[in-house]
């Protein structure tokens, strides 16, 4: 959160954009709702009370710093020096409490009364949940009713922390649809409620700001790291990215860094040409998704292309502005994995490091093999999240 | 002149009854229903004529039209197809035609081949409520301009009077005022506290006619949003009684005769 980063390329421009993506396109009804956010959300996160309580709850509440484990095994195996940095420690159990603890106390201090989100794998539902109930504050979670089924521990959790889970119907019921819902509910409450969005995505400020609440990633990681090895810097940065909150959170201190490689891992589903991926910038074109300009899935004719992927976290046709940017700039790698290698990796970490992954992570953790580090390289694996909520899944690989 | 400038001039001119702009999705109900239904809405008295372009995640819409889009896109309705639909269709149709829908397409078809195309079938005007102001300004306007396609800005109970003036600047044609705070199909008819919004546009003296859509869906409504604006935009009502249709002519006929002269109807009736 140094101001010092602000004007630095691969960061957002004074008016939202990411080299000529980002933007906020949006209709004129979430117009007010978006500028009071724009407005406000520097000035808001800057002010040192807000630092203060911001990282109190990191530390008192979420459990940071999350540690930075070298995995010894998993590093022979690929004969290189692999670090994890375990999100997957956090208090429920991903990152993404980073940024709903963040975006919770903008909230607060823009005066809203009540939190409506939109959730994949359910992560980002109940680390809303979470905060809303932490703050007294109503939570309304808009969620696949696809993913609803395979998600069943986490919608159970949310509703255990008091917030009302909403299917969405429309679509392909995953998290494109419980992202459109989120959006249509804050247009109709406009004045008291406040969007929690999951990921780098949306208008102008979301992908910033949201980037801004993980960074403290990658902000540990170059401590962390420096301690271990004597450097900062590592070769690599792995990341699996749906819409990519935990890779910008990952790389966002080396953005600038261009010696430290960043790769982001898509979910290539059955495989990219299967017709059942969600790799999306091997399969999308340039348009706008969400409220903001960015690479999407797409058919010719321009209408969203439903996603599959295995984990629903990464089942989604967009990625975020700044990641689209990466791409097209070639500061980013990308690379995909399918669902059986993430599934095998998965098993592969369990069995190796005695972690079992969340399914999302378990996409960076397949790539390990392709990646070409070598024995003198250090890779830093973001370890977005655990694998508590994918045991039905795993069970079905189960001998 | 384009024909929704001169449409409003005319209407102004002759102190007019409110002018009636009617929303449908083409492709809807069925694939090849598009120009039908724009020549039933002229023959029964619409003053324009907004033609929903089909689309995956309308987030601007509530279930109503939402439905439309996706029956519509199962339809096999693509804006190429749409194009192919309305080839023709200024042998017939006077009324100004807008079409609506969000940015996307557009952007996949080119914004100039986009544009190009509609000054040669005759639309008049778009509505893409995603496209942000200043992007229309510094990429689009010139494109538009050359092609006389008018480009047609919201506003809402929540948009700033700088905002409303910044709008009202760079539109041409009307000023489409949402009622509410609301996505489209909202049950909400037209409440005091409207009212107000719509008198405080009123007397802000705008270079734009305003029509005033969301909510609007019968005789009652669209006569309250005439008093206060030079007409009313009706949408999710129309997609329901296209929905349950039996006789597409005779009913477009006698809902939109329902709206604009009650009293005739019930005279022929
Ligand atoms: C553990 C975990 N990792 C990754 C993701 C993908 O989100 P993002 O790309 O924003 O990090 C999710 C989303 O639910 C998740 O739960």
């Amino acid at each position: 959160m140094e101001t010092s980063i602000e004007n630095k390329s691969y960061h957002v421009s004074d008016r939202g954009y990411y080299g000529n993506f980002g933007g906020a396109f949006i209709p004129e009804m979430l117009y007010p709702n978006v500028e009071e956010l724009r407005d406000n959300y520097l000035k808001i996160i800057q002010e040192p009370s807000f630092q203060q309580e911001f990282e109190h709850l990191l530390r008192d509440y979420v459990g940071r710093p999350t540690p930075l484990y070298r995995a010894n095994r998993l590093s022979e195996k690929y004969q290189t020096n692999i670090f994890l940095k375990r999100e997957d420690l956090c208090h429920t159990g991903a990152h993404k409490v980073n940024n709903t603890i963040g975006q919770i106390l903008l909230a607060q201090r823009l005066g809203k009364k009540r939190i409506v989100a939109e959730t994949g794998a359910g992560q980002h539902g109940v680390a809303t949940a979470t905060v809303c109930a932490l703050m007294n504050l109503e939570c309304i979670v808009y969620m696949g009713s696809l993913d609803i089924e395979r998600q069943a521990p986490n919608v159970a959790r949310m509703r255990m922390l008091g917030a009302e889970v909403r299917p969405a119907t429309s679509g392909s019921k995953t998290l494109k649809d419980a992202t459109n819902e989120a959006m249509r509910h804050w247009i109709n409450n406009p004045t008291d409620t406040h969007y929690i969005i999951g990921s780098v995505v949306g208008p102008h400020p979301y992908p910033d700001m949201v980037a801004r609440f993980q960074s403290i990633i990658s902000e540990e990681i170059k401590w962390q790291l420096k301690e271990k090895t004597g450097s900062e810097n590592p070769d690599y940065v792995l990341a699996c990215v749906g819409g990519g909150s935990n890779a910008a959170g990952a790389f966002y201190h080396y953005l600038d860094q261009e010696s430290v490689k960043l790769v982001a891992i898509e979910a290539a589903g059955q495989g990219i040409s299967s017709g059942h991926s969600a790799a999306t910038t091997a399969l999308g074109k340039p348009g706008v998704l969400h409220g903001s300009r960015t690479i999407l899935m797409q058919t010719e004719d321009g209408q969203v292309v439903e996603p599959f992927s295995i984990s629903a976290g990464l089942d989604y046709p967009g990625i975020g502005p700044q990641h689209a940017y990466l791409f097209d700039s070639g500061r980013g790698i990308f690379m995909s994995a399918t669902d059986q290698e993430a599934v095998e990796a998965a098993f592969e970490l369990t069995k190796l490091e005695g972690i079992i992954p969340a399914l999302e992570s378990a996409h960076a953790l397949a790539v390990l093999g392709r990646l070409g580090a070598g024995s003198s390289e250090t890779v830093v694996l973001n370890l977005s999240g655990r694998g508590d909520k994918d045991l039905s899944t795993y069970m079905k690989y189960l001998d | 002149m384009n024909r929704i400038t001169t449409l409003f001039q005319q209407n102004a001119i002759e102190n007019g009854p409110g002018l009636l702009n009617v929303y449908f999705t083409a492709g809807f109900p069925d694939k090849n229903d598009t120009l039908r239904v724009l020549t039933a809405l002229q023959n029964s008295g619409a003053d324009l004529v907004e033609i929903g372009m089909p689309y995956s995640d309308p987030v601007a819409d509530g279930e109503t039209i939402q439905m439309s889009n996706d029956r519509a896109l199962s339809n096999g309705m693509t804006i190429k197809l749409l194009f192919d639909q309305l080839q023709d269709m200024r042998k017939g149709i006077t009324v100004p035609v807008l079409l609506m829908g969000y940015i996307n397409p557009v952007l996949q078809y080119g914004v100039e081949a986009f544009c190009q195309k509609c000054a040669e079938i005759g639309i008049d005007g778009l509505i893409l409520p995603d496209m942000p102001m200043d992007v229309y300004e510094e990429e689009y306007k010139p494109i538009f301009d050359r092609y006389g396609v008018l480009n047609i800005f919201l506003v809402t109970p929540q948009t700033s009077e700088q905002r409303i003036r910044q709008i009202d600047a760079v539109s041409e044609g009307f000023i489409y005022t949402v009622s509410s705070a609301s996505v489209t199909g909202s049950q909400s008819g037209v409440s005091e506290n409207m009212e107000a919004y719509f008198e405080r546009l009123q007397s802000m003296n705008l270079k734009n006619p305003r029509l005033i859509g969301f909510g609007i869906k019968d005789h009652a409504t669209y006569s309250k949003a005439s008093q206060y604006s030079a007409g009313a935009i009706i949408g999710s009502a129309f997609i329901r009684v296209l929905a349950e249709a039996t006789d597409l002519e005779a009913d477009i006929a006698s809902y939109i005769q329902s709206v604009k002269n009650p009293k005739v109807e019930a005279a022929i009736n």
